[in-house]
C-alpha cells in the first residue's frame, strides 16, 4: 500500500510540475523561444500574490485572481518591448535575453524583498487532507493536479476550438504566411505570453502555498519545466502534463527508496526517456 | 483607373538588385498573366505588392493608396491576397482550418464562404478534416486557392500556381478560374507556363532579368516576340 500511496502523491506533485511547464510548452510551440526566466517569473508572480494578500487581505486564490491580468499584462509588454524585437531565426539571441532577464528578476527580487524564504498563507488548506481508504491525500496537492488539468484542457481548448488559437498554431508554422492571412505575428506572439503569465500565476499560487519560495528558487523550476517540456514532446501541452506526472512519480518513488534520491530520480527519469524517446513521449508529427 | 499599380519598382536582397523599374497594371476585373523564366524577378513581384517585401510607399498604389511600405497583414486586410509560391499550407491546421484562416482578419461579406469554396472544389469538403499538407499537390493548390478567396479579396495574387503539379491537375486547378473572375475579383497570375498564363489573361506582361521585356493582349502577341521577351533575343 505504501508504493501506491508513493506514486499517488507523486502523480499529485507532477500536477505542480506541469503547471511550472506549461506556459514554457506554450511560448515555445508557438514562437520557438526558450524563455529561460519562466522560473524567474513563476517566483515574481508568487511575491506579487504575496504582496497582495498582505496589502488587500486577500486569501491566496483571491489575491491569484488580482494577479492573474497583472501577470498577463507583465507578459504582454515583456514580449512586445524586448522579446519581439530578438526573435529570429537566430535562437541565441533570445537565449541571452531571458539568461538575462533572469539575472535582473533575481536581483530585482532580492533587493525588494531580501533573500528570506516567505510562505504565501494558505490557512487551514495547508494541512486539510481527504482520507481515501489507507491513503490521505492533501487537499493543497489535489487542487494543484485539478488545476494542472483544468488548465491543460483550456489550453487545449483555445489551441484547438477558438480562431485565437488557429492563429497561434498558423503563426508557430509560417509567420510569413500567417500574415498573408492578415495575422500580425507580433501582436499573436504578445498574446501568447500574455496567456503563459496566466498559467504562470496559477503556478506561483501553488508554489508559494505549498513549499518556502526565496528570490533564488526559479532556475530550479525552470529545470523541472525543461524537464517535464522534453519528456512530453516540445509542444504538446498534454504530453507536457504527462511529463510532469513522470518526474513527479519518480521523485517520490526515489524518495521512497532513499530520501537523497528524490531530485537525482527525476533527472533520471528525464534521461531515460531521452535515451528512449530523444522527441519526447508525443512529439508533433510536422516538427 | 488601374486598382493596383507598380511606378518605378525596384527590389533588392542585399547588393543583389531583383527588380529595375518595373511599371504594371492592373484593372478592376481584369486577369493579368506575368510571364518569364527562372530568376526573372516574378516572385519578387509579388512579394513586393504583397507586402511581405516592403518596398518605398510610392512604388506600389493600390484603390488610390501608397501601399509599398505596408505590412503584408495590412494589405491583405485592405483586400489583396495572395496564392503563395509552394501553396504554403500551415501543416498543424487542417483543410477546414487553413481554409478559416483567410478570413482570420478580413471579414468582407461576398460571394466566397466555406461553401462556395467547396463547391468550386468538392474534394476539399471530403477532406475537410484531414491535415492540409496531407492532400496531394493539387490540392494542396485548391486549398492555397480557396484560402486566399474565403477574405473575399478584390485582387488575388497567384504567385506559380502549376508549379510542380501534373498537366492533368494544372487543368483542373486552372479550371476554377472562370468562376473567379466572375465572382469579381482581379487576378494576377504568375506564370511559368506560358499556353496556360494566354488561355485566361486579359493582358500579358513577360519579364526577364527583373524588367518587364514585352507587353500586350495575348492575341497581339507574336511567338517570336514572347521567346524574345522570356529568353532574350540572342537565346
Amino acid at each position: 500500500m505504501i508504493w501506491v500511496d508513493t506514486v499517488l502523491q507523486g502523480v499529485l506533485l507532477g500536477g505542480l510540475y506541469a503547471l511550472f511547464a506549461l506556459g514554457l510548452s506554450l511560448v515555445f510551440g508557438i514562437m520557438r523561444l526558450v524563455n529561460l526566466a519562466h522560473g524567474d517569473l513563476i517566483v515574481l508572480a508568487a511575491y506579487l500574490i504575496l504582496v497582495l494578500t498582505t496589502l488587500l487581505d486577500l486569501g491566496p486564490f483571491m489575491a491569484a485572481l488580482v494577479a492573474l491580468p497583472v501577470m498577463f499584462a507583465v507578459g504582454w509588454t515583456l514580449q512586445r518591448l524586448v522579446l519581439n524585437r530578438v526573435l529570429g531565426t537566430d535562437i541565441l539571441p533570445p537565449l541571452l535575453v531571458t539568461f538575462g532577464l533572469s539575472v535582473v528578476l533575481q536581483n530585482a527580487l532580492q533587493e525588494g524583498f531580501s533573500a528570506d524564504s516567505r510562505r504565501i498563507p494558505a490557512g487551514w488548506l495547508e494541512t486539510a487532507s481527504v482520507p481515501i481508504g489507507p491513503i490521505s491525500l492533501g487537499v493543497m496537492p489535489l487542487l494543484t493536479f485539478a488545476s494542472a488539468i483544468l488548465v491543460t484542457l483550456a489550453l487545449q481548448w483555445l489551441f484547438y476550438r477558438t480562431a485565437l488559437g488557429r492563429a497561434f498554431r498558423a503563426t508557430s508554422d509560417d509567420p510569413a504566411t500567417a500574415s498573408l492571412m492578415g495575422v500580425k505575428p507580433d501582436a499573436i506572439f504578445a498574446k501568447a505570453t500574455g496567456i503563459a503569465m496566466i498559467v504562470v500565476t496559477i503556478a506561483a499560487l501553488y508554489l508559494g502555498t505549498r513549499a518556502n519560495f526565496d528570490p533564488t528558487t526559479g532556475p530550479a523550476r525552470l529545470i523541472y519545466a525543461f524537464e517535464a517540456v522534453i519528456i512530453g514532446g516540445l509542444g504538446s501541452l498534454w504530453g507536457t502534463l504527462a511529463g510532469g506526472i513522470i518526474i513527479g512519480v519518480a521523485q517520490t518513488v526515489g524518495a521512497q527508496i532513499n530520501p537523497e534520491w528524490q531530485i537525482l530520480a527525476g533527472h533520471i527519469a528525464f534521461l531515460a526517456v531521452l535515451l528512449i524517446r530523444p522527441r519526447g513521449l508525443f512529439p508533433r508529427a510536422f516538427d | 483607373m488601374a486598382l493596383l499599380q507598380t511606378r518605378g519598382l525596384t527590389a533588392r536582397y542585399g547588393d543583389f538588385q531583383a527588380l529595375f523599374g518595373v511599371d504594371m497594371e492592373l484593372a478592376e476585373g481584369e486577369t493579368v498573366a506575368v510571364i518569364g523564366a527562372n530568376g526573372a524577378g516574378k516572385t519578387t513581384l509579388m512579394r513586393s505588392i504583397s507586402g511581405l517585401l516592403r518596398q518605398a510607399p510610392e512604388m506600389v498604389h493600390y484603390d488610390g493608396r501608397q501601399i509599398g511600405a505596408m505590412a503584408a497583414d495590412d494589405i491583405m486586410e485592405a483586400g489583396i491576397a495572395m496564392v503563395p509560391e509552394g501553396r504554403k499550407l500551415f501543416p498543424s491546421l487542417s483543410v477546414e482550418e487553413n481554409l478559416l484562416m483567410g478570413c482570420h482578419r478580413r471579414k468582407v461579406k461576398g460571394p466566397w464562404s466555406l461553401d462556395s469554396v467547396y463547391a468550386l472544389f468538392p474534394i476539399l469538403k471530403e477532406r475537410r478534416h484531414a491535415p492540409g499538407t496531407a492532400l496531394s499537390g493539387g490540392q494542396q493548390q485548391m486549398v492555397s486557392i480557396g484560402r486566399a478567396l474565403m477574405s473575399n479579396p478584390r485582387v488575388l495574387l497567384c504567385d506559380e500556381i502549376s508549379l510542380g503539379l501534373a498537366p492533368v491537375v494544372i487543368r483542373d486547378v486552372y479550371a476554377a478560374f472562370p468562376q473567379i473572375r466572375a465572382s469579381g475579383a482581379s487576378v494576377i497570375v504568375v506564370e511559368q507556363d506560358i499556353g496556360q498564363a494566354m488561355k485566361i489573361a486579359d493582358r500579358v506582361y513577360c519579364m526577364m532579368e527583373g524588367r518587364v521585356t514585352l507587353s500586350g493582349r495575348p492575341g497581339d502577341l507574336s511567338r517570336e516576340a514572347i521567346h524574345d521577351a522570356y529568353f532574350g533575343a540572342n537565346a
